[in-house]
């Protein structure tokens, strides 16, 4: 998208909203802004209806901020409490069926391709830990395999939070939840090594507690989809409302997980990424020196 | 491959010269989408619909589509096919009896995104127990998720159908799905004389632009764009938006009746409408009524042949005419439950001139004499 496609045409500045105005003359497109930025510039995300102290908003906001090119990115999300939150985003995303997003990712990266043979247009997944790892799993682990190249994001909160807290296959073992009303039986699913044996260039565990690192990670994996393989980013956010905690504390519980061992920050990036992203950052090295 | 130039889809089905040859309906998809100027194609295996996509993948290699895969389910792949067509893209995919029912919930979801998809529904029998073979079955379930809904006779059917569902679906009045249904193996697996246009033709390329909604490019403005919003909270706004969006997809198919009138040359076909009785089919148990008609006549009863070749949207005021100077509607169909005969009784006035036989299902191929004998008894 060129900037000049959303330039609010003469004569009609007094009737546009205030947010979109500010979107055309500070908005983040096409100016390599970052988490660092927070606060210079109008955020992609205008509002949103989740909870008070939610992790996956703020995890949301800082994702949001990271996109290396948010005027050629198209999200695909799923069902759950971050749709609740993707109309408020000013990117371009699709909201389609629970579980399917990276099927329609799939189709939608082939064809942005087709259109754009020389353009670049990101397509990156955001969805819960229950459209991820349990109803989507299938789709999810084909675009891997198929080495699809699209970023897939894993809100993980835990649980299924919209749908009134019943147990996901993320959720910890021994948590009382509704549809386990005698605990969970099994642990958390180890998607992030599932990730990387089917095929994914790309891998990483973060949380919003780390805003820098979880700034960082994305933008890494978007840009390994871009050329190299599928990537994967699984954020720890788990969820205030359904485990009853105080909305102030969630920053502090995944930071106490962390020095407990349960909830790990964690790096895979194969070789040929590694290549790729230290070639990236060479060229961006002799950008800023002219 | 063939060198093709772009022509207006009234030349390529109506103007330029066609060449007959032996075919099975298989290959006939396959000569359809080698002129379709389709972009993505995506398969997945099931009997009796494989051979179809084999043969699209086969034009892929040649040059005649710029993507094709094999997706891992039928969800899936209908799933890839709605983010591609969100994406600006021609798509094409088919499926079959218990296909159709695994990707079931992307169908009205992709009439209710208003995406121009274009699907071959190679019917089968679902299960249990298992069966590969024909029975019209899921078309019943189809009827109201929103999509147009064709049915052809053989495979020249379709052939054209296929062509000119893609240029019915994109219209921007209409802009929503359409399924192609042909009766699996007694059509798809059997040879017979189809007339194509050369293969050096093609349609015009889709233009994602002309679509009622927003193409998830990243090319549009504003740029708060969600595909497809929630309209789930309870309060009487929410549900007006969902009931009107509904209500525009039923407009939609509404508004599509005049292009099937102009493409298919009408929804459906009559041959002999001022008799007294008629045989009222879809798919192939109109080739088994014309022969039991023929007969029929022969002996000197006063039969017609009805053979309907739209069901969405349904051709509500033709048969509703046509069954008023009627003594008789014979419905023979390929199921168990009879829901042509019920779409048909849903629209006449006297629902008692409806005859909801004869049903053959499980695979079995219908004998003319079944027909013939209701014709008999109709008219004596």
């Amino acid at each position: 998208m060129s900037k000049g496609l959303f330039r609010i045409s003469p004569g009609f500045e007094d009737v546009m909203p205030a947010e979109y105005k500010e979107l055309v003359t500070n908005g983040p497109y096409g100016r390599d802004l970052g988490v660092k930025d927070l606060g210079t510039f109008k955020e992609l995300i205008e509002e949103h209806p989740l909870c008070a102290g939610c992790a996956e908003a703020l995890a949301l906001r800082l994702i949001l901020a990271s996109l290396p090119s948010p005027e050629d990115t198209v999200i695909v999300g799923s069902t759950g409490c971050s749709s609740l939150l993707f109309t408020q985003v000013a990117v371009q995303n699709i909201h389609s069926l629970f579980g399917n997003q990276n099927a329609v990712a799939t189709g939608l990266k082939r064809a942005l391709r087709l259109r754009f043979p020389d353009k670049v247009k990101d397509v990156v997944v955001i969805a819960g830990d229950g459209a991820t790892v349990d109803i989507g799993l299938d789709m999810v682990m084909q675009s891997w395999f198929r080495r699809e190249l699209i970023t897939t994001i894993m809100l993980d909160n835990e649980v299924y939070a919209n749908t009134g807290g019943q147990e996901s296959g993320m959720s910890p073992q021994g948590a009382v939840l509704y549809m386990a009303p005698l605990g969970k039986k099994f642990p958390k699913v180890n998607l992030p090594e599932i990730a990387r044996e089917a095929g994914c260039a790309y891998v990483a565990t973060i949380s919003p507690a780390l805003p820098r690192r979880l700034g960082k990670v994305v933008r890494r994996a978007i840009l390994v989809a871009r050329e190299i393989g599928p990537s994967y980013v699984q954020v720890f956010c788990p969820c205030p409302t359904n485990f009853k905690w105080p909305s102030a504390q969630v920053l502090q519980k995944i930071r106490d997980r962390q020095k407990e061992g349960i909830f790990k920050v964690r790096e895979y990036v194969s070789p040929e990424a590694e290549a790729y992203l230290a070639g990236l950052e060479v060229e961006r090295q002799h950008d800023e020196q002219e | 491959m063939t060198t093709q130039q772009v022509v207006a889809p009234e030349h390529l089905f109506f103007e330029a010269e066609r060449e007959r040859q032996f075919m099975t309906g298989s290959e006939a998809v396959r000569e359809a989408i080698k002129r379709a100027n389709v972009d993505m194609a995506i398969s997945y295996p099931i009997t009796p619909q494989s051979e179809s996509m084999h043969l699209v993948g086969d034009i892929y290699a040649q040059g005649y589509l710029k993507e094709y895969f094999r997706g891992e389910s039928e969800f899936a792949v209908m799933a890839a096919v709605a983010g591609a067509a969100m994406g600006g893209v021609r798509v094409f995919t088919a499926t079959a009896g218990p296909g159709t029912l695994r990707a079931f919930e992307m169908f009205p979801t992709w009439a209710g995104a208003r995406l121009p998809v274009v699907c071959a529904f190679m019917t089968r029998g679902v299960n249990s127990p298992l069966t590969i073979q024909p029975d019209t079955i899921e078309m019943a379930f189809l009827l109201d998720t929103g999509i147009l809904m064709f049915h052809a006779e053989n495979a020249q059917d379709l052939y054209d159908m296929i062509l000119k569902a893609f240029v019915i679906a994109e219209q921007t009045d209409v802009h929503i799905p359409v399924g192609v249904f042909v009766d699996g193996f007694f059509v798809t697996h059997t040879r017979e004389e189809v007339a194509t246009a050369p293969a050096d033709l093609k349609l015009p390329p889709y233009n994602p632009y002309s679509a009622p909604v927003p193409v998830m490019d990243m090319e549009s403005v504003p740029v708060r764009q969600m595909r497809d919003p929630f309209v789930m909270k309870s309060n009487f706004i929410s549900y007006a938006a969902h009931a009107s969006w509904q209500q525009e997809i039923l407009a939609a198919q509404e508004r599509a009746r005049k292009h099937v009138r102009r493409y298919l040359g009408g929804l459906l076909e009559a041959e002999h409408p001022e008799a007294a009785v008629l045989v009222v089919a879809a798919g192939t148990a109109v080739s088994q009524g014309r022969e039991a008609v023929a007969a029929a006549r022969r002996e000197g009863l006063e039969v017609g042949l009805i053979k309907l070749k739209s069901l969405r949207p349904f051709p509500r005021e033709e048969i509703r005419t046509l069954a008023r100077q009627a003594r008789a509607l014979i419905v023979p169909e390929f199921n168990r439950v009879g829901w042509l005969a019920r779409e048909i009784k849903s629209v006449v006035e006297d629902t008692t001139k409806v005859i909801d036989a004869p049903r053959v299902f499980g695979g079995m191929t219908m004998p003319p004499d079944l027909i013939l004998a209701q014709i008999r008894r109709c008219c004596a």
